[in-house]
């Protein structure tokens, strides 16, 4: 086994912004996790869950009358077939199994949509320990099955009141939990977001996704993507596919933000298109915020994208141009939402429908030959009740 | 970066504490959040906090994310910001003050930062003499460390109970002023007990270092301030200031008042 790969930074951003208390469980955890990727029964063993629970590899489907659409052959990566119905539980399964090997029996987790604390309550129920959730209330409104699944798996979730009550306050709450608890506390972060090693580690443990991808469409059309396409809140599922592909100079790689009700108003999610660099919640990165350093509140229809921050690396990656990063409004991605539905009987998530989205309006834009893969995140079955609500099959 | 911990004759939270120290006395650091209730009352409570007995006085810059701070400073904080207090507002409101007390700011990194690389200089012609920040551990960021210890400002560390020794070691021979030891994990808010093993962990700082130290979080009673101040140089008093400034100044400034009694009559 390779020595896994821990970078501290990415170019400027990155780094460990966190209270000092903190700094020794990150030591811990740097090591633990260095040890565990170099230990081949823990990586065998993660492989095995990986295959015979989550149900990787997730296939690649093809998209013929999406594709037809887009004048391209559109490849879907259907991490919405793994079990709990995201990318979410590729992180969360190995981080558990992580701190199962540091000694810690309790599991601390944010989540926004709700997706990665269902896949840590998962996780959580499967090696037998205790999850505690945090959520904003706002989010738990928006995701009222979530929660429930969350509770049906044994977890408790703690509803986040303060601030803006959405992902961002939900990550300061476990931070803080985490703060108080570390000797006895595992925090497993949902995204390639946080102090380092936490982007590094869940990037690692994304990458399956990339990876398997790019075999497959090396097997099934014997060359690599012109584009890769993925939607971008704080980024773990973008960099689990693009991080296989960063070595291919000649693969795009695209990264879709939420623009909310429009980049030119205030209430949006695109950190990497309009943020300036900033600390929030321990690294330095791309960052909504006033002229007084005061985090700015985000704002997306898909509580998954609803965060003003995003993994350091993503912000190193649009800094060297080898990511372009761009962003769609919601009501385009509840276009998207219903295209892939209709085209390919594929339900996205509303955070996956941004990058679908993305391919629509951009159609036109590769010649036939060309092979495009879109990482369809997760399912939307998460989003069916609120995207009814508003009406969408009355259009 | 070379030690800074010499003391220079601009260190005027360094003298402070030491004078205190020469008297046998300990210091009270007492905190309040910048703009909070609201402006006016925050002017009233600096200048009470240092009339009924503060030695130092932290003030918070309030920040939109709190890490380390419990549900009293995140309230005050948010409270603050809905007033319109900046950090250019602290120092402004620092500056009316005109204090008799060493000023510390106690801040997050990010407002720091986007008040530009000459926020120090602004902050020490306002009267502030310190700078403590929250979420800058030692060698998280060499290059805005080195910004703070070479500044105008004394750059005050903090170490927690989880700091290892060696690291203890190293985090003091950069700090300047004092050092803040956390009292025990986990953010601002009062608690009802100290640590039990509180003086095992001031006894940790003092194999290293010669610095003050003040022990602050979970600090918010008059016998409290008065068991710590039998091991340590100084008690920080946050939260329990803060809420007590909800309602009144003047209760804010009735415990520092019995705060300041219990550590002088160990």
């Amino acid at each position: 086994m390779s020595t896994v790969q821990i970078e501290e930074r990415f170019g400027a951003f990155g780094g460990r912004y966190v209270p000092e208390t903190l700094i020794p469980a990150l030591d811990e955890l740097t090591a633990a996790y260095r040890a565990a990727m170099a230990d081949p029964v823990f990586t065998r063993e993660l492989d095995d869950a990986l295959r015979h629970y989550v149900g990787r590899p997730s296939a690649l489907s093809s998209a013929p009358r999406f594709s037809a659409l887009i004048g391209a052959t559109v490849w879907l990566k259907r991490e919405d077939l793994n079990h709990t119905g995201a990318h979410k539980i590729n992180n969360a399964l190995a981080q558990a199994m992580l701190a199962v090997r540091m000694g810690k029996r309790r599991i601390i987790a944010e989540t926004g949509a709700g997706q990665h604390g269902v896949a840590t309550a998962t996780a959580c129920a499967r090696l037998g320990l205790e999850c505690v959730v945090y959520m904003g209330e706002e989010d738990m409104r928006r995701q009222s099955l979530n929660v429930f699944r969350m509770r049906l798996l044994g977890a408790t979730i703690v509803p986040v009141t303060s601030g803006t009550r959405t992902l961002k306050d939900a990550t300061s709450e476990a931070i803080r939990d985490w703060v108080t608890t570390c000797p006895t506390s595992h925090y497993i972060i949902g995204s390639v977001v946080g102090p380092a090693p936490y982007p590094a580690m869940v990037r690692e443990f994304q990458a399956c996704v990339g990876r398997e991808a790019r075999a497959q469409l090396l097997e099934r059309t014997g060359g690599l993507p012109r584009t890769v396409v993925a939607c971008v809140g704080g980024g773990s599922n973008a960099m689990g596919i693009f991080h296989a592909f960063v070595p291919d100079a000649a693969v795009e790689l695209i990264g879709v933000e939420a623009a909310g009700e429009g980049l030119q108003t205030d209430r949006h999610s695109a950190s990497l298109s309009l943020g300036s660099p900033g600390v929030l919640h321990g690294a330095l990165s791309l960052l909504l915020q006033d002229a007084n350093g005061q985090v700015h509140p985000a704002h997306s229809v898909s509580a998954g994208l609803d965060y003003p921050g995003v993994g350091p690396e993503h912000a190193h990656l649009r800094t060297t141009g080898r990511a372009t990063y761009v962003a769609v409004t919601d009501a385009e991605a509840l276009e998207g939402f219903k295209l892939l539905a209709r085209l390919e009987g594929v339900i996205p998530a509303l955070e996956t429908s941004h990058a679908v989205a993305w391919l629509a309006a951009n159609r036109g834009r590769w010649s036939a030959s060309d092979h495009i893969l879109l990482c369809v995140s997760g399912r939307g079955d998460k989003d069916v009740a609120q995207v009814s609500e508003m009406g969408i099959l009355a259009t | 970066m070379g030690s800074v911990s010499a003391t220079t004759s601009s260190d005027v939270l360094a003298d402070r504490l030491a004078a205190l120290r020469r008297d046998g006395r300990r210091a009270l650091v007492a905190y309040c959040t910048a703009g909070h209730p609201d402006r006016a009352r925050s002017l009233a409570l600096l200048r009470g906090l240092a009339a009924n007995g503060a030695d130092v006085i932290e003030v918070g810059v309030p920040f939109s994310d709190p890490l380390a701070d419990g549900p009293v400073i995140q309230r005050s904080s948010q409270r603050a910001l809905e007033g319109g207090m900046t950090l250019a507002g602290t120092l402004a409101l620092v500056q009316e003050a005109a204090l008799d007390v060493p000023v510390v700011l106690f801040s997050y990194l990010n407002p720091l930062i986007a008040a530009g690389t000459d926020v120090l200089e602004r902050a020490a012609a306002a009267g502030v003499h310190g700078v403590l920040v929250t979420d800058l551990p030692l060698g998280a960021d060499p290059e805005r460390e080195r910004w703070l210890g070479e500044g105008p400002l004394e750059f005050v560390r903090l170490v927690a109970p989880t700091t290892p020794a060696e690291r203890l070691a190293a985090i003091t021979a950069h700090g300047r002023g004092f050092v803040y030891l956390i009292s025990r994990l986990g953010v601002t808010g009062e608690s009802a007990e100290l640590p039990a093993d509180l003086p095992e962990s001031i006894a940790r700082v003092r194999a290293v270092t010669d610095l003050p130290i003040c022990v602050g979080f979970g600090v918010s009673r008059p016998e409290q301030a008065r068991a710590i101040g039998a091991h340590a140089d100084g008690v920080v008093v946050g939260s329990a200031i803060v809420r007590a400034a909800d309602t009144r100044v003047d209760a804010a400034c009735a415990l520092v008042r019995d705060l300041r009694t219990a550590l002088d009559s160990r």
